[in-house]
């Protein structure tokens, strides 16, 4: 029988990674395909960001101490994009789940592709879909009155640090989505973990006002470290923390580029081949 | 030369459940194998073996020589798989979800692209090909998961119940498609729950059942087995059931059985229908018992299992339906409480 496939045979290093690439690439422009045919769901997720941003703007500003000589919608809006970014990645393990539930995981599991391409093509989808959610809401925050202080590089730099955090959770979801399989489970799971995972953390209002036994609870919370470190390149260094009970790394911008990418490298170092660990041992 | 698929001793267990007890099969290259039984039977957990998605807990399993543990990352370039466990992507149209499928071959783009052509115009697709799946009917949309799995021209291909659920029209279409395959020398393992089915497209067919083979053999060494043909009358009078059996008794070759609340009576006649019918109308009329109806019937899947197991198909789905209609009879009650 003619045949023309050309899978790597063997262990060959070099054409497993080329393969895992292309492969995952291959799955993310389907699913990148699948958001543009069902757009309704762009809509939906954009819903919740703007809602947070209005009732935060509107409802809670006038009762949130800020820190000085900034406004809560400045103090808010950098906040609200990394919450939105952690709440964005959701849709990795839900994907997975229905993916699961069709019947497609099955398919891919039984062709000759790269057992990591799923994953990445979903993550990367996802990362794509939480750009594009990023540059609206951005408008939606100029909207209430937030302004980028720090020039574009800042700017740029706080989108990046932005994506690659939700990267990350994607990672976590896709972890998730995998232990739970199903889609109403993975979205109680999520939400279950992720709310106080944002709350308890400076993203939404600053940590001086919590409750003293959780304070420490919520400077250690990574999200608080990449709040107040996206904070720092969007608004410049009237965002730094000052607070004297805080480590000195995190009262600089190099401390918490720092702090906040041992905190993404570590998170990815254990959730990308768990995961991928997981996709391959399902059954 | 080795069979395109051989298992041996292959054993799985979910839990305390042991979905396959140890089976034995040879299938040999270029054949239609039917793994023929109803749900739960296991028919599901082979194939899954056999396409790498699940491994074994015991005995052995080659696909085209390929151990289906071991070899797994090459098996899978040489197999196709379709039907209950496989999909295709409904936001997607039927020429990109082959595309992406030839793709994960490892196709060329260019060679994916001219395949998922070739291949939806085969299966009588190509027009619907722009189109996204989600606008496909269940008989288009099983034909496109069919097409998927052979973008890249598989040495042995899976189809697993490939028309349950489907329209009589749709299954007939479908069964014209494999039968193409066949013709071209494809290795096949097919399960399915019908009898019928296994008879139209496989060469040697295994019934299946609680995770073991019962019985295997071409269609009609199944169809002796079993005893031919089976004579149903439907007596008017309900009553008259009893006395009907006891004119036919004797006549067959088995006992006639009697479901006395129905006015149903059953009788083996072995592989000379016509003429028992013949005899059987006639013996009636002298009686002056009256028939609503009479009809010859082939072995179903039920009469297969009747006679080798002692038990009907249907119980491998009474869990199922059971629970099926405890929540119908839940939501009766409800609305009564409203």
């Amino acid at each position: 029988m003619s045949t023309t496939i050309t899978t790597p045979t063997g262990t060959r290093a070099g054409s497993r990674i080329r393969y895992g690439f292309a492969d995952g690439m291959v799955v993310m422009r389907r699913n990148v395909l699948q958001i543009s045919r069902i757009p309704t769901v762009l809509i939906l997720e954009l819903v919740q960001p703007i809602m947070f941003v209005l009732l935060f703007r509107f409802v809670f500003a006038g009762n949130i101490i800020t820190p000085p000589g900034m406004t809560y919608v400045m103090y808010l809006m950098p906040g609200i994009f990394v919450q939105n970014a952690i709440f964005g990645s959701t849709t990795t393990a839900i994907g997975l789940a229905e993916d699961m539930k069709k019947g497609l995981v099955d398919r891919f599991r039984s062709l000759p592709m790269a057992r990591s391409a799923v994953l990445v093509g979903r993550t990367s989808s996802d990362l794509a879909k939480n750009f594009i959610l990023l540059m609206l809401v951005i408008p939606v925050g100029y909207l209430v009155g937030f302004r980028f202080t720090n020039g574009l590089v800042g700017a740029i730099g706080m989108v990046l640090l932005v994506l690659i955090v939700g990267f990350a959770f994607s990672w976590i979801s896709a972890t998730v989505g995998l232990a739970i399989k199903e889609v109403e489970g993975v979205q109680a799971a999520m939400f279950t973990g992720i709310f106080p995972i944002v709350f308890i953390s400076s993203a939404l209002v600053p940590v001086q006002g919590m409750v003293s036994w959780i304070q420490p609870i919520a400077k250690h919370n990574p999200v608080t470290i990449w709040a107040n470190c996206a904070r720092v390149l969007a608004l410049g260094d009237v965002a730094l923390p000052t607070d004297p009970g805080t480590k000195i790394p995190t009262t600089s911008l190099e401390g918490l580029l720092v702090l906040s990418t041992i905190w993404i490298v570590g998170l990815l170092i254990v959730f990308v081949p768990v995961s991928i660990r997981m996709y391959r041992k399902l059954t | 030369m080795a069979g395109a698929i051989v298992a041996e001793g292959l054993r799985k267990n979910f839990g305390t459940v042991e979905a396959l007890r140890g089976i034995d099969l040879d299938v040999g290259s270029g054949t239609v194998f039917g793994f023929l039984g109803p749900n739960g039977a296991g028919k599901t957990t082979a194939v899954r073996i056999f396409t790498t998605l699940l491994l074994p807990d015991g005995g052995r399993a080659e696909v085209v020589g390929l151990d289906v543990v071991r070899d797994a990352e090459a098996l899978r370039a040489r197999i196709g798989l379709a039907g209950q466990s496989a999909a295709v992507d409904e936001n997607l149209t039927g020429l990109e979800n082959i595309e992406m499928v030839g793709r994960l071959y490892h196709l060329s783009s260019a060679e994916a692209r001219r395949r998922a052509g070739e291949i939806l115009e085969r299966f009588g697709l190509a027009e619907a090909g722009d189109r996204q799946a989600k606008t496909y009917s269940g008989g288009m949309r099983r034909r496109l998961d069919v097409a998927a799995s052979l973008v890249a021209r598989p040495d042995v291909l899976f189809l697993d119940e490939p028309t349950t659920g489907l329209d009589p029209r749709s299954r007939m279409d479908l069964w014209a498609m494999i039968r193409e395959l066949v013709q071209e020398g494809r290795t096949i393992l097919l399960t399915t729950q019908y009898l019928e089915e296994a008879d139209n497209l496989a060469d040697r067919i295994a019934v299946v059942d609680l995770g073991t083979i019962i019985a295997e053999g071409t269609a009609d060494e199944l169809k002796d087995q079993i005893g031919g043909e089976v004579l149903e009358l439907h007596v008017k009078d309900p009553a008259q059931a009893g006395q009907v059996a006891q004119t036919l008794s004797g006549m067959g070759v088995g006992e006639p059985s009697v479901d006395a609340e129905a006015g149903k009576v059953r009788i083996p006649v072995g592989s000379d229908g016509p003429a028992a019918l013949l005899d059987s109308v006639r013996r009636l009329d002298d009686m002056k018992l009256a028939l609503a109806d009479i009809a010859l019937h082939r072995p179903t899947l039920d009469d297969v299992f009747l006679s080798l197991t002692g038990h009907a198909a249907e119980e491998g789905h009474q869990e199922q339906e059971g629970s099926e209609r405890r929540k119908q009879g839940r939501k009766r009650g409800r609305r009564r409480d409203a």
